[in-house]
């Protein structure tokens, strides 16, 4: 605990941090224990103290949520908002490629996620190699730079797919893009082993010149490949892998390759078959993280049910749901898609909840951070008007380490604003173009 | 009297003499940017380079007089990013032409960095300088003496050279070379890798990976008898011992992506671009790297739907744009000016105009077209000042350089007088 005392010195400290803010009267949600009626406190962007009486040190802000409800913020372990590419889809095996590199911390998606409760998101690379790139978990910081956006600490990701997408970019190139070895599923599975060989080969020139430079002998240290270093990382349980797969024979494919390289997958992405191999994926311990209710949109999709996530958790699958969103559309949802599996499978509303909160933060290996009230996270906080499993419920304030990062009542006025200062620009623009009348500027015939 | 000396030089000239070696322009206005305004002092030239200025000068017998009364001289102007003298691109249509009998197959789709696609670092635009190239002429009509030149296709594009805009042979016309290797972020050019914004730059990281491996593998090599030999390869050589690198960043998040890459590699950076640098002062303060601006600030497309409704961010910024000239002078930050795409050299003064109607004060707009962008290339020694020793570049105009009505009346490039075409208004709407 000390140590991410220690650690969150170095982390993005948001102004106003030493701020100590009282949430109170609100019906409180932790989703790792019993919900109750009280208070929680934050001091340093933590979460201080909660309980049902909590004593407001004099001079802290008051939060009145009466009649609100509270919850962790919301979890995303799974979309592609943020960021200024998606795919580097020309090769087969891109993992020297980075999400972290393209983090467009302008992206209205950004805002659109946390408006709708959503406080931390895995952006992933996308599904069209083999072996994508390296993804990027970040905070709903909006306003924030780049480098303020990323979760700092939490340990990295790759991207792998298996499937119709890198089969199918394989098969039929698509604009401007060359043939792509493989065509096929099989030929996936090809792909990903011959990564790993040649990660073990790369792992083991390094060792090689390591003891030869210990014994004194002149020796060229091998060439950094940054295409093999992340499956290095992978190999040694220092990057987790995100593997989509969708189809029951693929995910046995994929914990069979992991078995036989011996690292593990962190997430089985999608796994909409993943209810017919239930009993496999909670034996070889990873994850998934899947749709509520999506279906039919593509062949490999045809065989998914509702139920899907409920019985990946009776079965002890540690599961997630996410929005594999673009746009933040569906993410700022995940609210509603949770409560979908109170419809179908029956789950309780905390093991609903959990499906979008303390769940991912496992699966990404933040859970000591993130994903619910307990003293001592990060206070990462959602406040929703009606319970936030309710279609009706819309969200009200959210915090980002203690700092309160969206509030409903002043985005209304931001956004009045907002459409002042366009006016008086789209005014000048025409101001400036009718302007002192002038001969146009010749131009010479394109 | 101003018509007199043109006359004396052509009547020289026609007689088979040399121009003078030494040339004076009196009682002018000088403005030598690296001091004071002198109201009416004298500027001596002599065998191409500034032999003196000041107030009270009395020439030698040797040298010729220019009158410059009610004229203003400033030292020559330079771009600090461009093409002028270097051949055009191969543009895209010709590229895709039907490959003739003996010309190179195209290249295959690279598959990763190893192949070096759009590499070509190791050209020098020093070697590729067209003395006849028509802009020459046109960009010294428009106040410009130097500029640094850079090659711009492919992602390593190539090292660029600080240049004089006039000579008779390319080798006479380079001031310094190299002046920096050229990088652009552009994908998806060959079908192959890098096919996205993350793939080039994982790209420029390997590349900048390997080029340190390839030194010490190069020197292991030399010290070592029996050792496999390493590959000879140009792409990385280019990257090796570059000055500076020239890296694209417009938007504020770009600039700030930039500046990490190149903290992260350990490179010299220099940012082109820089239309919300205003927004991006406290990192640029925080790095030091000098902004060179696209003088073709953003503008609405001509072609857009005029139904379609521009969104505040784009609106805003258009509107900062200019403004960020002025935030890096309030800030002293270095930057200079570039023509970017702006097509004419002549509307360029008119662009430096809107970031003066911005906020920047006019002798800071001239400094960064002058001993600015000098500075940037490590050429403050020779050019961008008027100052003894230094090369004999000046603009020499009848009024205040950023006035709309002021003409430019004579140039001079390592001091050779030359002066602008008179514009006719047939020619202004050729």
């Amino acid at each position: 605990m000390r140590a991410l005392a220690v650690a969150a010195c170095l982390w993005w400290v948001p102004a106003g941090a030493a701020e100590v803010i009282v949430i109170r009267n609100a019906r409180v949600l932790p989703v790792t224990r019993p919900a109750f009626q009280g208070a929680v406190l934050v001091r340093d962007g933590r979460i201080a103290g909660m309980g049902e009486k909590v004593a407001a040190p004099p001079g802290a802000t008051v939060i009145d949520a009466a009649g609100q409800y509270l919850m962790p913020g919301i979890i995303d372990a799974h979309l592609h908002i943020a960021a200024e590419s998606i795919n580097e889809g020309s090769i087969s095996v891109s993992s020297m490629v980075r999400i972290e590199d393209v983090v467009n911390p302008e992206d209205i998606s950004i805002y659109r996620a946390l408006a709708g409760g959503v406080t931390t998101v895995n952006v992933l690379h996308g599904s069209a190699n083999s072996v994508g790139g390296t993804c990027a978990i970040i905070k709903t910081r909006w306003g924030k730079d780049a480098e303020g956006l990323l979760f700092s600490g939490a340990k990295p990701g790759l991207k792998f797919a298996l499937g119709e997408n890198p089969k199918r970019a394989g098969a039929s190139p698509g604009r401007g893009t060359a043939p792509r070895y493989p065509a096929t599923r099989m030929g996936v599975e090809d792909v990903i082993r011959q990564a790993f060989t040649e990660a073990r080969q790369y792992r083991e020139a390094w060792r090689a010149y390591e003891t030869k430079k210990a014994r004194n002998e002149t020796a060229v240290p091998p060439r950094r490949d940054l295409k093999l270093e992340p499956l290095v990382e992978v190999l040694e349980g220092r990057r987790r892998a995100h593997v989509h797969a969708y189809r029951a024979d693929e995910i046995l494919m994929a914990l069979r390759l992991a078995e036989e390289f011996g690292f593990k997958i962190a997430t089985l992405d999608h796994g909409l078959e993943g209810y017919k191999v239930a009993r496999e994926i909670a034996r070889n311990g990873a994850g998934v993280t899947t749709f509520s209710d999506w279906w039919s949109y593509k062949v490999e999709a045809y065989d998914a049910i509702p139920y899907n996530a409920a019985l990946l958790h009776r079965k002890g699958v540690l599961v997630s749901l996410n929005s594999d969103d673009v746009s933040a559309e569906l993410t700022a949802r995940l609210n509603t898609e949770a409560a979908k599996t109170i419809r179908y499978g029956g789950l309780s509303e905390d093991e609903a909840l959990a499906l979008i909160t303390i769940n991912p933060a496992r699966q990404l290996e933040i859970d000591r951070r993130v994903g619910s009230i307990e003293p001592g996270k990060d206070a990462d906080l959602t406040l929703f008007d009606k319970h936030p499993l309710s279609a009706y419920a819309r969200v009200q304030k959210v915090l980002i380490d203690g700092q309160v990062y969206f509030d409903r009542d002043r985005a209304a006025s931001e956004q009045a604003e907002r459409e002042r200062r366009k006016k008086a620009l789209l005014e000048k623009m025409e101001k400036e173009k009718a302007g002192p009348v002038k001969p146009a500027p010749a131009r010479r015939p394109q | 009297m101003k018509r007199v000396l043109p006359a004396i030089l052509a009547l020289a000239a026609a007689l088979g003499a040399e121009p003078p070696s030494a040339i004076a322009i009196r009682g002018a206005r000088i403005v030598p940017v690296s001091g004071p305004v002198l109201e009416r002092g004298t500027v001596v030239l002599r065998d191409g380079l500034i032999e003196a200025v000041g107030e009270n000068l009395s020439p030698a017998p040797d040298v010729w007089i220019m009158e410059g009364k009610g004229l203003t001289v400033y030292p020559g102007l330079i771009d600090a990013l461009s093409s002028w003298g270097l051949p055009a691109p191969a543009s895209a249509s010709s590229a895709n032409r039907i490959p003739q009998a003996g010309a190179p197959p195209p290249a295959a789709p690279a598959k990763g960095p190893e192949d070096r696609p759009s590499n070509t670092s190791w050209l020098r635009a020093a070697d590729l300088i067209q003395p006849s190239d028509r802009r020459l002429e046109e960009a010294r009509g428009a106040g410009f003496t130097s500029a640094a030149v850079f090659p711009t296709s492919g992602i390593f594009a190539g090292q660029g050279a600080v240049i004089n805009l006039a000579g008779d042979r390319a080798g006479e016309m380079v001031v310094a070379t190299p002046a920096g290797l050229y990088l652009s972020l552009r994908s998806g050019m060959n079908a192959g890798f890098p096919g996205s914004l993350m793939g080039v730059i994982a790209y420029i990281r390997q590349s900048f990976l390997d080029a340190g491996h390839y030194r010490a593998a190069q020197a292991a090599y030399q010290r070592t008898a029996a050792m496999k030999r390493p590959a000879y390869d140009r792409a990385v050589e280019g990257l090796l011992d570059c000055p500076r690198v020239l890296l694209p960043a417009g938007r504020a998040a770009e600039i700030d992506r930039m500046l990490r890459l190149a903290a992260e590699l350990n490179l010299k950076p220099v940012l082109y671009g820089g239309h919300e640098a205003h927004r991006a002062i406290g990192r640029l303060r925080a790095s030091g790297a000098p902004v060179l601006l696209n003088l073709k600030w953003p503008e609405r497309d001509r072609e857009a739907d005029p139904e379609q409704k521009d969104s505040l961010q784009v609106l805003e910024f258009r509107d900062k744009a200019p403004s960020s000239a002025a935030a890096l002078a309030r800030a002293g930050l270095p930057f200079a000016f570039y023509s970017g795409g702006v097509e004419r050299p002549r509307d360029l003064r008119k662009a430096v105009k809107k970031a003066i109607d911005a906020g920047l004060a006019p002798a800071d707009a001239l400094k960064a077209l002058t001993l600015g962008a000098a500075a940037i290339y490590g050429v403050s020694g020779r050019l961008g000042s008027l100052e003894p020793g230094k090369i004999a570049n000046l603009v020499v105009t009848d009024g205040d350089l950023f006035e709309e009505k002021t003409k430019i009346r004579y140039v001079f490039v390592d001091g050779v007088k030359f002066e602008p075409a008179v514009e006719t208004p047939g020619e202004a709407a050729r």
